[in-house]
């Protein structure tokens, strides 16, 4: 006998609709499973005898057959347990799902027979919700995150013997709560924990303000990666569209915790990672740090340890938004918003050339800053140097907290907004919208000085621009003035001369 | 004004040093060219006879014909111009060379030839092949003779010559000589700094655009070189570098000439170490060769920059102190972020400070005027 049951497998970060065909006939006993399985789901095949068993049914002693369609999609994962386990459960007439013509499963099973969480449960009951597909039972761990997406019916099962008695009609679950979803940064991280430091608090913000990505250069122990992780914090709170976006690839990454979904995401790689582990790759493509840190902040410490490879990688991204991964199989596109942050020591001993205790030979350090002006380089725009905070900064009060640089944060973006469009930022600027930016005109001599005087690039100059066109967004102020833009001057990532 | 102007028979003469060039080459042997600056000496007739016997009257005839048009028409074409010996503006310091070109092709802004005089032009030379320490006092020597209004002349080679160009082109005027063409980018890996001197500064040649370089061009504009500064300083040269015929031809028109010292169990360092032996000046930094050329006392920074505000003359001053971050700035002040930022951009602006790609800040040489 034949019996079918829907499922979703995930595909990236998207779930793709898989229908399971069970047919159950006689023969010599022997369970195989077709439709382009990897190993987890070959691997079911002994899950689902052993839970049908352990949960009271019958295993068939049957020629059993599964088939996954379309057979052309690669399934992956073990989420397609449950899926198989009911429709053979149909298929050798233990149980009727008459009253749910329309109902897609997902989970893993464990031998026992209860069901185990399985990533991208989100997505798949987006997917779901766009198919029409009026309910969807999923692990009950992964219940509230389910409740999130509205107009599809959430069924939390535990075990197989529940999906049983859900068929017969002696169990209706409630819908479980949605999962809270966060707008800002998670955690207790407070931009109040950097003291003094005044020059990299001021760059912080005009970067949160901007959109712009931020390079510090300071000796080791100097605050850099916490001054990192306290940036996302000062950006503006998600809009609830971007939380669940953000919160959809979380998901799908079996990144979601149990109490929160959404927030800015803070994602700090190791420079040993490789190029696919940074924007992602491998077969079948998988999401990488950058799609994991969009719409939050991408911290690569040890900028110049990092392998030029791995950061030539991430500049098509970073130009575009999204990291395309292109496989024989099939050609994928992740989403990758966010705000790039380096960190790196001003030379390879890290004291920094001032230092009498600096030990490192002149021709190392150009070799070694030389690797800040690469190609990656070019799409920073912020320089802060840093610097050991002093004993008096130390054990002075605490700085500024996040919730007002924020207000101010939130306020500029929205300015920008009025001039640019919804969610656009200065960092994003087009060559034309740049021509449109109102200079005072002590403003643009500044401008024109430091850019004849060949202290910039053509590049460098629009950078400039942009940079200042922020500083005054911060301020409220409708042109940039001389004191803006010379605080520009002073922000802009350096080249080599 | 009018930009400057080259007769014809001056520019014939460079077309000819073009057509000769590889018999030249082919005659001024020896140690590598260094005859090159005896042949130049020879009227047009002789110097073909010399190299090129079998084919001097050809040479000589396929120059003569070339038409007063087309010799311009190339000039404007590679946009470059021309200065011959009977213009007024030809730089004073080869009319006393008795073997100075006859036209000199230059790129870059003419009315700077003005600023080309020997007593306010240096020439800093050196090996091609230097050490950390020879490119590290090359860039310094350059910024800071450049940073107080003189003009660093050099032969864009690799090494010092380079070095001494980077640190000129940051704070001042620098000319590159070059031995081929220029409009040709030699060598080839020193093309954005050739483009920024002609964008900036000068480049000069006695050559025809489009003229490739040749072992004997080198010794050639090095006497240029010699004669148009009137000190010349060898930062860092062994025994038998090129750049001691320069200084040779820069001692034989009765320049100046300066050396730096180096390690004295240096190989890199034997050939200025054997000039400061044989009585050069000694050269530690620009302020000595001011010294030599200015007469000693005349300090350096000599041109104050522009007057400064209270509150820049204070971010100075903490500069000064020691305050080589913008964080540093703040704190010595107690000032924020955005104001120490803004005012050491406004410093940077003014050329009283410099920032490294690390964001560093360092004091130039460019003296804050009295009140």
């Amino acid at each position: 006998m034949l019996a079918t049951a829907q499922t979703f497998t995930l595909d990236g970060i998207a779930a793709r609709p898989v229908r399971v065909e069970v047919d159950v006939h006689k023969g010599l006993p022997a369970f195989s499973v077709v439709g382009l399985p990897d190993t987890a789901v070959r691997e079911a095949r002994e899950r689902v005898r052993a839970a049908m068993v352990n949960s009271g049914f019958q295993f068939p002693l049957h020629r059993i057959v599964a088939n996954l369609a379309p057979a052309s999609l690669r399934k992956a994962g073990p989420g397609l347990d449950l899926a198989i386990a009911v429709a053979l459960l149909t298929a050798s007439e233990q149980l009727t799902l008459g009253a749910l013509p329309s109902l897609a499963l997902v989970g893993e099973l464990a031998l026992d027979g209860s069901v185990r969480g399985v990533p991208g449960v989100l997505a798949i009951a987006e997917a779901a919700r766009e198919r029409g597909i009026a309910a969807i039972a999923v692990p009950e761990e992964n219940g509230a995150e389910a409740a999130l997406v509205e107009g599809v019916e959430v069924i939390p099962v535990r075990s197989l013997d529940q999906v049983a008695a859900l068929a017969d009609g002696e169990w209706a679950p409630e819908r479980p709560e949605p999962m809270p979803l966060r707008l800002g940064s998670p955690g207790g991280a407070d931009l109040a924990d950097v003291r003094g430091q005044r020059h990299l608090r001021h760059a912080l913000e005009i970067a949160a303000a901007g959109g712009h990505s931020l390079l510090m250069v300071g000796p080791p122990g100097a605050g850099k990666s916490l001054a990192a992780s306290r940036l996302p914090s000062i950006l503006p709170p998600l809009a609830a569209e971007e939380a669940l976006e953000v919160a959809r690839i979380a998901s799908a990454c079996g990144r979601l915790d149990g109490e929160a979904a959404g927030g800015r995401p803070f994602r700090a790689p190791h420079h040993t990672v490789s190029p696919a582990g940074l924007v992602g790759g491998g077969n079948p493509p998988s999401a990488g740090e950058a799609t994991l840190a969009h719409r939050g902040v991408l911290f690569l410490d040890e900028l110049c340890e990092f392998r030029r490879d791995t950061l030539e990688a991430l500049r098509a991204p970073l130009e575009t938004g999204w990291v395309t991964i292109a496989r024989s199989g099939a050609r994928r596109r992740l989403p990758c918003r966010f705000m790039l942050v380096g960190a790196a020591n001003p030379c390879p001993c890290g004291r920094g050339e001032a230092d009498p205790e600096c030990s490192c030979v002149p021709l190392a350090v150009r070799r070694y800053q030389a690797r800040l002006s690469g190609a990656l380089a070019d799409r920073i725009d912020v320089l802060a140097a840093v610097r050991q905070p002093s004993a008096e900064e130390m054990g002075g009060p605490p700085g500024e907290a996040s919730a007002a640089v924020r207000e101010r944060v939130v306020a500029a973006r929205e300015r920008q907004e009025g001039r640019l469009g919804p969610g656009r930022c200065n960092a994003e600027m087009s060559p034309a919208e740049l021509r449109e930016c109102r200079l005072d005109e002590s403003a643009a001599a500044l401008l024109a000085d430091a850019y004849s005087r060949r202290r910039l690039s053509g590049r460098a100059h629009d950078r400039v621009l942009r940079l200042a066109q922020t500083v005054a967004d911060l301020a409220g102020s409708a042109s940039v003035d001389r004191e803006q833009m010379a605080q520009a001057l002073q922000l802009r990532r350096r080249e080599e001369s | 004004m009018n930009g400057p102007r080259a007769c014809p028979d001056c520019l014939r003469r460079s077309r000819l040093l073009a057509h000769l060039a590889p018999y030249i080459e082919k005659v001024a042997t020896g140690s590598p060219g260094s005859r090159s600056p005896e042949l130049l000496r020879l009227s047009n007739e002789d110097l073909a006879m010399a190299v090129a016997p079998k084919v001097a009257e050809q040479v000589l005839t396929q120059v003569a014909v070339v038409p007063e048009r087309r010799l311009e028409e190339d000039l404007a074409d590679a946009r470059c111009w021309a200065c011959c010996r009977h213009d007024e503006r030809y730089p004073v310091g080869l009319r006393d060379a008795a073997d100075a070109p006859w036209a000199l092709i230059g790129r870059g802004d003419s009315a700077l030839l003005g600023r080309l005089e020997p007593g306010e032009a240096v020439t800093v030379v050196g090996s091609r092949r230097a050490t950390t320490y020879g490119r590290q006092v090359a860039r310094e020597l350059g910024r800071d003779l450049a940073a107080s209004g003189m003009v660093v002349v050099s032969g864009l080679a690799f090494g010092i010559d380079a070095c001494a160009h980077r640190g000129a082109v940051e704070a001042g005027l620098t000319v590159a000589v070059l031995g081929c063409g220029t409009d040709v980018a030699y060598p080839a890996s020193h093309r954005a700094l050739w483009r920024r001197i002609g964008e900036e500064g000068l480049v000069l040649s006695e050559l025809p655009p489009g003229t490739g370089a040749w072992r004997w061009s080198f010794p050639a504009r090095n006497r240029i070189m010699a004669a148009l500064a009137g000190m010349t300083v060898v930062v860092e040269a062994a025994q038998r570098s090129g750049s001691l015929i320069t200084a040779d031809l820069a001692a034989d028109l009765g320049r100046d000439l300066g050396a730096v010292p180096g390690p004295i169990n240096s190989r890199a360092s034997g050939g200025t170490n054997g000039l400061l032996a044989g009585g050069a000046c000694v050269v530690r930094g620009a302020q000595d060769v001011l010294d030599a050329m200015l007469g000693p006392g005349v300090s350096m920074g000599e041109r104050p920059g522009p007057a400064l505000e209270p509150a820049l003359a204070a971010t100075l001053a903490a500069v000064e102190a020691g305050a080589d971050t913008c964080d540093a700035v703040a704190e010595a002040l107690d000032v924020s972020g955005a104001e120490a930022a803004a005012a050491l951009a406004t410093l940077e602006a003014l050329g009283y400070l410099t920032c490294s790609l690390v964001g560093a800040y360092a004091r130039t040489m460019l003296a804050v005027p009295d009140v």
